[in-house]
């Protein structure tokens, strides 16, 4: 796993991936490292429940829905960022 | 082998519950005594996990008219209605539950999974949005992976959540469909309908609900929860299922919405399967046409709820938010959980256990469903049972306040041959016979 990001990686000044870590945190494990390249499920030990609250409190921070497909699609976070990056686009 | 090795994390969590004790998936009951006792590995055992609610499954007259209607038409039709045409009984009972609904159009499905399945899944199609609820019966979300549409989850109950929702979707074209459920099978919640009303009508939504849990318990004529609210003239779209209170199979969807008729040409879950048996159907419409009547046994059933609910609550177990027929312990400890469900088992009182992800926010649940045939003693020992187990468990702290005697119920024991006649709910149970 690969939690930290390269220094070039542009993703980590991206305002929806800093959302988005704000929005994990309470919901992963106690002392894990997040990066883009963190698997949502595997890495964080979340179960779908808590992938759902995540999302709900994501929605709110974020004004949008997100719906199942797309988040069966994502498995990273860079995939949700990329995902939310397109909802907001065809918002 | 390689096949099921996908498998492997529910295989283990099958493996612990073997290990500990029965597997809930496992279980066989050796006899059916009544609609509330039964013998469960040689034991006496009180059923209080059958959804039987209002203890309809050894009513005389329905097990009269399925003997008649075996007799005269056989044991099963042998195809789906739209290959092998219709049998009366499947237009007459659609009649009858669009009558006792008072709504224009029902269709009848071969369980309540698939009513959900062939309502839901159809209604919304490509272009359209279904919002459903967080907490949402398997059937609903294997609905939404059936149909086209995009699904859109809101949190359990929350109609501000489901507003913003919508809202969101103000300018989009395509249909909106909400679902929601009457009383919610794990914890026995019931929907926030007037609120959930006023959104829905706000934003043009369509709205569906399932009463799988409601129908013969709520509403002065056992029409269910939007009987109860005044709501009915609101609802678009009623699913539910012969399951539970009806005490046979099968499901159904009702509707005053123009049209619903296309519907069996266009739902799968209607048209590829086989309709329900003329003997199904026939327990189906005699148990039907005596709920608007059963008020005694819907009084009883809440007494009932009533009683477990509250003498749960005062031994100091954490329970779902109200009365209802459902009534669940929430617990956080999986081994407390299957602990205290293997020890009730073994009292000779069976629950249904729960675990995630079937369970809202993760909760062990110790589900237990009741039934107007059950009579204020077999509560009183489920309740006295739990409390004695739940202390031994650390799962409550509160004195053990005995109300029932074991002894006096015989629940639990070996069964002896002359038990039968002792059993407080005989087959001709006097409960049913008040409908
Ligand atoms: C809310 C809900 N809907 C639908 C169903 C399915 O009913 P049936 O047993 O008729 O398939 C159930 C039963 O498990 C349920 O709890």
């Amino acid at each position: 796993m690969s939690a930290q990001p390269s220094p070039t990686d542009t993703i980590q000044s991206n305002p929806i991936y800093k959302e988005i870590l704000e929005q994990l945190r309470p919901h992963a494990g106690a002392d894990v490292v997040f990066g883009p390249d963190t698997v949502i499920t595997q890495d964080l030990g979340m179960d779908s429940l808590a992938i759902m609250d995540f999302v709900f409190d994501l929605e709110d921070a974020l004004d949008l829905s997100i719906p199942e497909h797309r988040i069966a699609e994502v498995r990273t976070i860079r995939d949700l960022v990329a995902a939310i990056v397109l909802l907001q686009k065809e918002a | 082998m390689a096949i099921f090795d996908k498998f492997q994390p529910l295989n283990d969590s099958h493996d612990f519950l073997k290990s500990v004790g029965q597997s809930p998936s496992e279980l066989q009951f050796d006899e059916t005594l009544s609609p509330t006792e039964a013998i469960l590995n040689g034991r006496r055992t009180i059923l209080l996990g059958t959804n039987n609610y209002l203890g309809m499954t050894f009513d005389d007259a329905s097990i009269e008219k399925g003997i008649t209607a075996l007799q005269e038409q056989g044991t099963g039709t042998t195809g789906s209605r739209i290959a092998n045409g219709s049998y009366d009984g499947h237009k007459a009972l659609e009649n009858e539950i669009a009558e006792f609904y008072g709504m224009q159009n029902a269709m009848l499905f071969s369980t309540g999974y698939m009513a959900n399945l062939g309502a839901i899944g159809t209604l919304a199609g490509r272009g359209d949005y279904l919002l459903i609820d967080a907490d949402s019966h398997a059937s609903i979300h294997d609905a939404c992976k059936l149909s086209d549409a995009e699904v859109i989850r809101f949190r359990h109950n929350d109609p501000v959540n489901l507003a913003r929702k919508l809202e969101r979707l103000a300018d989009k074209p395509g249909e909106k469909i909400v679902v929601i459920e009457s009383i919610y099978s794990m914890l026995g919640d019931t929907s926030p309908l007037k609120e959930m009303i006023a959104v829905k009508k706000k934003y043009g939504a369509y709205l569906l609900i399932d009463e799988a849990h409601s129908l013969g318990v709520m509403g002065a004529t056992g029409r269910g929860l939007c009987e109860q609210a005044g709501v009915e003239d609101d609802i678009d779209f009623v699913t539910g299922t012969f399951s539970k209170s009806i005490g046979t199979i099968g499901g159904f969807l009702v509707s005053n919405v123009d049209g619903l008729d296309i519907v069996r040409l266009a739902s799968r879950p209607y048209m590829f399967t086989a309709s329900l048996p003329p003997s199904v159907v026939a327990t189906a419409r005699e148990a039907l046409s005596r709920v608007p009547a059963a008020t005694v046994l819907r009084a009883k059933l809440w007494d009932n709820a009533t009683q477990l609910y509250a003498g749960l609550k005062t031994a100091g177990f954490d329970l779902g938010p109200e009365v209802s027929p459902i009534v669940a312990i929430r617990m956080q400890d999986a081994e407390k959980a299957v602990a205290l469900w293997n020890g009730l088992l073994e009292a000779g009182v069976y629950t249904n256990l729960a675990l995630p992800p079937a369970t809202p926010s993760g909760w062990f649940l110790l589900r237990s469903s009741i039934s107007a045939a059950h009579t204020s003693q077999q509560i009183a020992l489920a309740v006295e049972l739990c409390t004695r187990i739940g202390r031994e468990l650390g799962l409550i702290s509160c004195p053990l306040q005995s109300s029932a005697k074991v002894e006096m119920m015989n629940v639990g024991a070996p069964r002896k041959s002359s038990d039968s006649e002792a059993v407080p709910t005989s087959k001709k149970d006097d409960a049913a016979a008040q409908a």
